[in-house]
Order: structure tokens, then sequence, then C-alpha cells
């Protein structure tokens, strides 16, 4: 038993380690400053991915802030609030099963809904609000901008960001509700002041997931927009984008060898910033977990 | 906007006659002096600012590749976007306006058409370089010299042969490995009107995609691949494609290149449009990019690997987007144009 145990974590870490290394090797080389300052080009010796880069952070910050409060919230309710009932289960399911459709699926439900808004006006035409200078300009129907996208993304994360809350709210030891509740507290500052600090580390755990999840989309965004040539960083709201997996997808798919190697370095950046991501999170982590025992 | 118009015209009203008369004037007079200034002043690139979003034929992006890319070094702050979704796909969210700009790789169709009309889009059509399709093999296919019309329609049509041996006896008997644009690409759409016909059906067992760099690597990759694409395409992977000489009318075999599509030697070439958003033909930084596309091209298209216009047509079409001449010579009263482009194209 443990020896096949043994050979399944093996042949996976050796598996990811010819991948890392593959990878390595081929993009190491045209990895430079420039590279990550410059904008596309048809030549792949000028190419760079400030574009998509800037572009993935721009979505996965929107994405955030929209997924991670509103699948705390969620979390909450069901959790903490809703009673059992045929509802919740119906509501809980639906979750569940959300959490595996395919992620193209959200882009088509994305274009209508956030590109298109049901065809209710038209692109040609927006609704616009606050000027082009500032960052909150918003024009409605969004078009393909990284309001949209970043939106599309929050779709496809919020119901892992749910359960995951809902497996940390649920961990949180019955005793120190009862504890809260018999000090006289309501429910809201029982939530509030006990079950979600003590919940909060393994919340965070789930945000990582999500977020990691976020930034290696490319199907949905490709579906609202898909963008793949970008020449400059988002200003606002409204710009139009392009992320790191597309560029990715692009440049690999490209038949010249150079355009190989730059989609190699760019999976090295891509690599990076979801590991900055990550350590963020893991840093506020740590910050937040005390233990229950004090 | 609504709010302050509203707000201006109110206190417009409050005022008393002659100080209404007099600023009038004023207004008229700085009114006309900015739209002067306006038209006058070459419109400054380095400070221009704006969006215009492309997308479409996967043919003509290598064009729109390079004068973007040229675009955005004068005009910095312009964002260009563009994206590969095929000539159908560009002209689904160009037809609803979600882009300025439409690459396509054959004209606009007439369900097209009426797409836009129930959308009010209005749009400009822009012919701005020759393609000749071409037909690529393996290197090491050292059988295919030649191939004619009829022999490229067997291939693609519906229930067509699996081996090379049964279009020629003497070539060898292995199977076929096929290879086509996706049915939302124009030259899919070009290729079935011209080589299987209208009323044929094109074979569905193939291998099929709408981002011409996959066929590339397909056809690249395997002894027995056919495949047809844009010359661009061809001309960027020479190194790794052979492009087979079509048989033209006179009878003899005919390569894919600027001189015999110049002299419409070559049977399979075709127009390539950019189609422009009327109404953001009114913004300056669309205005800019498309006249610098227009003034660029003639040095792009070539190094991109395809065919400049000839000066009769790019200068009918250079008149037409001075003019702003609104909508398609292709289709009339929702049907097709049928005919040779030079002689439709006005």
């Amino acid at each position: 038993m443990l020896a096949s145990c043994l050979a399944a974590t093996t042949i996976a870490v050796l598996v990811l380690s010819a991948l890392l290394i593959s990878i390595a090797i081929e993009g190491t080389s045209a990895l430079s400053w420039s590279f990550l300052t410059s904008f596309a080009s048809r030549k792949a010796s000028q190419a760079g991915i400030l574009a998509p880069l800037m572009g993935s952070v721009w979505v996965c910050a929107i994405c955030a802030i929209v997924a991670i409060p509103v699948g705390i919230a969620t979390a909450i309710y069901l959790e903490e609030y809703a009673r059992r009932s045929r509802l919740k289960s119906l509501i809980q399911l639906n979750i569940s099963n959300l959490s595996g459709v395919p992620s193209i699926v959200y882009g088509i439900l994305a274009l209508v809904a956030f590109v298109r808004f049901f065809g209710i006006r038209s692109n040609d035409d927006p609704l616009t609000f606050g000027s082009p200078e500032s960052f909150m300009y918003l024009q409605i129907p969004f078009g393909p901008s990284v309001i949209a996208g970043g939106l599309t993304l929050s779709l496809v994360v919020l119901p892992i960001m749910i359960i995951a809350s809902q497996e940390a709210l649920r961990s949180v030891p019955q005793s120190l509700r009862q504890a809260a509740l018999a000090l006289g507290s309501t429910q809201w500052q029982v939530v509030w002041h006990v079950t979600l600090p003590a919940a909060l580390p393994t919340i965070m755990t789930g945000a990582i997931l999500s977020m990691s999840r976020a930034i290696g989309e490319a199907a949905p965004l490709l579906v609202i927009g898909g963008f793949l040539l970008v020449f400059q960083t988002p200003t606002n709201l409204m710009s139009d984008f392009t992320v790191l997996p597309l560029q990715i997808y692009n440049w690999a798919g490209r038949p010249q060898a150079e355009f190989h190697k730059i989609a190699a370095a760019a999976i090295i950046v891509q690599l990076v910033v979801l590991l900055a991501f990550n350590s963020i999170a893991i840093v506020i982590r740590q910050k937040l977990q005390r233990p229950l025992q004090s | 906007m609504k709010p302050t118009k509203n707000f201006l015209t109110a206190r417009f009203h409050s005022l008393n006659a002659f100080t209404k008369i007099s600023a009038s004037t004023a207004l008229a007079i700085t009114f006309s002096i900015l739209v002067a200034a306006n038209q006058d002043a070459p419109a400054n690139l380095a400070t221009m600012k704006g969006a215009i979003r492309i997308d479409g034929s996967s043919t003509v992006y290598p064009i729109t590749e390079a004068v973007s890319e040229e675009f955005s070094k004068v005009a910095p702050k312009v964002n260009v976007t563009v994206g590969i979704s095929g000539t159908g796909g560009g002209f689904k969210r160009f037809c609803v306006g979600e882009t300025a700009i439409s690459d396509a790789s054959r004209p606009i169709t007439p369900s097209e058409v009426a797409l836009a009309a129930t959308n009010k889009v209005e749009f400009i059509e822009i012919p701005i370089a020759y393609d000749a399709l071409s037909i690529v093999v393996n290197p090491k296919n050292d059988w295919m010299k030649s191939v004619t019309i009829a022999q490229l329609k067997k291939i693609y049509s519906a229930g067509g042969p699996k081996t090379w041996k049964e279009i020629d006896p003497s070539w060898p008997d292995r199977t076929m490995k096929i290879y086509s644009p996706g049915t939302d690409s124009g030259t899919f759409d070009y290729f079935k009107e011209a080589v299987v016909g209208k009323e044929g059906k094109v074979r569905s067992d193939m291998s099929v995609s709408e981002d011409d760099n996959v066929l590339v690597l397909g056809v690249s990759g395997d002894q027995d691949a056919i495949g047809f694409f844009g010359m661009a395409y061809f001309e960027e992977n020479k190194d790794k494609l052979r492009a087979v000489p079509v048989v033209g009318s006179a009878g003899s075999p005919v390569a894919p290149q600027a001189s015999t599509v110049n002299d419409g030697t070559y049977p399979l070439s075709r127009p390539l449009f950019i189609y422009v958003n009327a109404k953001s033909a009114g913004k300056p930084e669309v205005v800019a990019f498309v006249d610098f596309y227009m003034n660029k091209a003639d040095a792009l298209v070539s190094e991109v690997g395809y065919v400049m216009l000839p000066t009769d047509i790019l200068a009918k079409s250079s008149a037409n987007w001075k003019a702003r001449k609104v909508g398609t010579q292709f289709v009339k009263d929702g049907n097709k144009v049928d005919g040779s482009f030079s002689k439709i194209y006005k």
C-alpha cells in the first residue's frame, strides 16, 4: 500500500518537474526586463507581455473584490442563518453542481449578461457614466472590458469560494458559538466576532484556490472578448484587455520556434505571478491565525 | 451628457435677449474656430486617446497585426486591440456594434448585412489586399506536383476519397490527412464556393481550426497532410510547407505568388477587406488608424506575404473611404452579387 502511494507521488512529482524544467530551459533565455515592459509584436524578438500581465492583474483584482466578499457572505447565510429547508438544499445542490460546470459555459453566460446586457441596449450606443480619464469610467453594456472579464471570472470561482468558506465555517467548534450566545450576543455578533475570525484562515485558503483558478482561465475570456493583441495596459474599468493564458495560447500555437520560446517565458512569468498571489494569501493567513485556546 | 445639456438650456433661457444674441454669436464663433482647428490641424497622434476594437479573419490578421503594431508606436495612447474570431465570428460581433473594425477574407453576406441593419450598424467597406489562397502539403510529399480544381473538389467534397491513390492512380496508397479552416472562417466560405461549388457539401471528416497557425502545425507535421489558407501563412512558414501549383484556366499549373495574382492567372486569388463601423469612423482615433492602415498597407501587405491591390482598385477604395461611402457592393436587395471582384467593386 505504502509502495503504491509512494509510486503515485513520485510519478506526479517527476511529471511536474519534467514540465517545469523543460519550460525553464526553453523560456529563461527569452526572459528579460524588456520582455516584461514591452507590448506584443509580430517579431518574436521584440514581443513583450506588459499588456497581458497588467490585464491579468486587473481582471484578477476585480474578480477577487467581487468573488471573495460575495462568496463569504453566501457561506455565512447558508451555514449560520438558513434553516434546514427545501430551498436551502436546492441552493446547496446547485452550488455543488456549478463548481463542476466547465468554465466556457460561464463565458457564454457572461457574453450575454455582461458584454451585451441581454441586447437591451446596443454596444454601439452605450449608457456612459464618468469620463474615460477616471478609473471608475463605466459604460453599459460593458462590452469586452476588464470589468466584464473580472465579473466573468468571479462567476467561475464563486462556487469554489462558497464551498471552501462553508467548510471553514463548519469546522468552527459549535461550543464557541454557544459560549458567545450564552453571553448574550446576537446572531450577527456571534458571526462577526467569533465564527468568522476563527474560520478566516481556512477561508483564505479557499480564496487562494479560487484566485489560482481565476488567473489560469483562458476559455471564458476567449468567449467574451478574446483580444490577442493589445498595445496598452488597462487604465479604467472599460479598458480592453488580454490576459497571460490567452497570450501564451496564442504564442504557443504559432508555428515559429521563436514564439514557443517567448511562450515558455510567459509561462514562467505566469507561475511567478501565481506564486506571488499565493504567498500574499499565506502571509495574510499566518497573520490572522490565532490558536483557539489562549 | 443629458443633465448638463438641460442645465445649460435652462440657464440660457433665463438670460435677457441681448445677452442671448451676443452669447450665441460668441458661441457660434468659438464653435466654428474649434471645428476649423479640428479639420485643418493634422491630428496629433502622439497625444491622441481612445480605443479601437478589431476582430475577425485570421487571414487578414497578419496585416492588421503589423499595422496596429506600427500605429501604436506613433499613437501610443490609442488602445488598439485585435482578436481572431474568423471572418464570420468577427462579423457576429461587428454587426451588433461590439467592434469598430472587422477583418474579413470575403465580402459581407446578406444575412450579416441584415443583422447589421436590425442593430442600426452602418459600415464602410474597404478592400485592402489580394490573397492567393494557397494549397499546401508537407515538403516530404513528392507526388503532388500540381493539382486541378476538379481534384481539389474531389478531396474536399463530402464522401470524398480516403487515400491519395483514389485521386490519381500514380499517387501512394496511403490515407490523406485533410486540414481546413473552420466554418466561421472566410477562407472556408471562399474555398467552398470556388472549389466545391454552391450546391456541394464539404466533407466533415477533416481537422478544422479557425486559427491558421494550427493548420500550419498540422500540415508541417504529417507527410500525408493537405490543407489550405492565406498566402501569408505559407510565406511565413516556407521552410515547413510546400505550396502546390494549381492548374489554371490556361491548363498549366500556376504557383501562388504576387506576379500570378496580378496577371490574374492564379485561379484561387481573392480580395481581403476591412469593414469600418460608420459611427466609429466619426472618431478621430479611428479615422487616424484607417488612414494609417491605407497609407502603410503598401509596405506592410507585401511584408507579411500578401499582394498589393492594383492602383485603379486602390484609388477606388481610398475614394470610397474618403467619401465615407456606407454599405456593401456585394449584396443587392438581400442577395449576393455574383461575378469577379474587379468587375463588381466601384
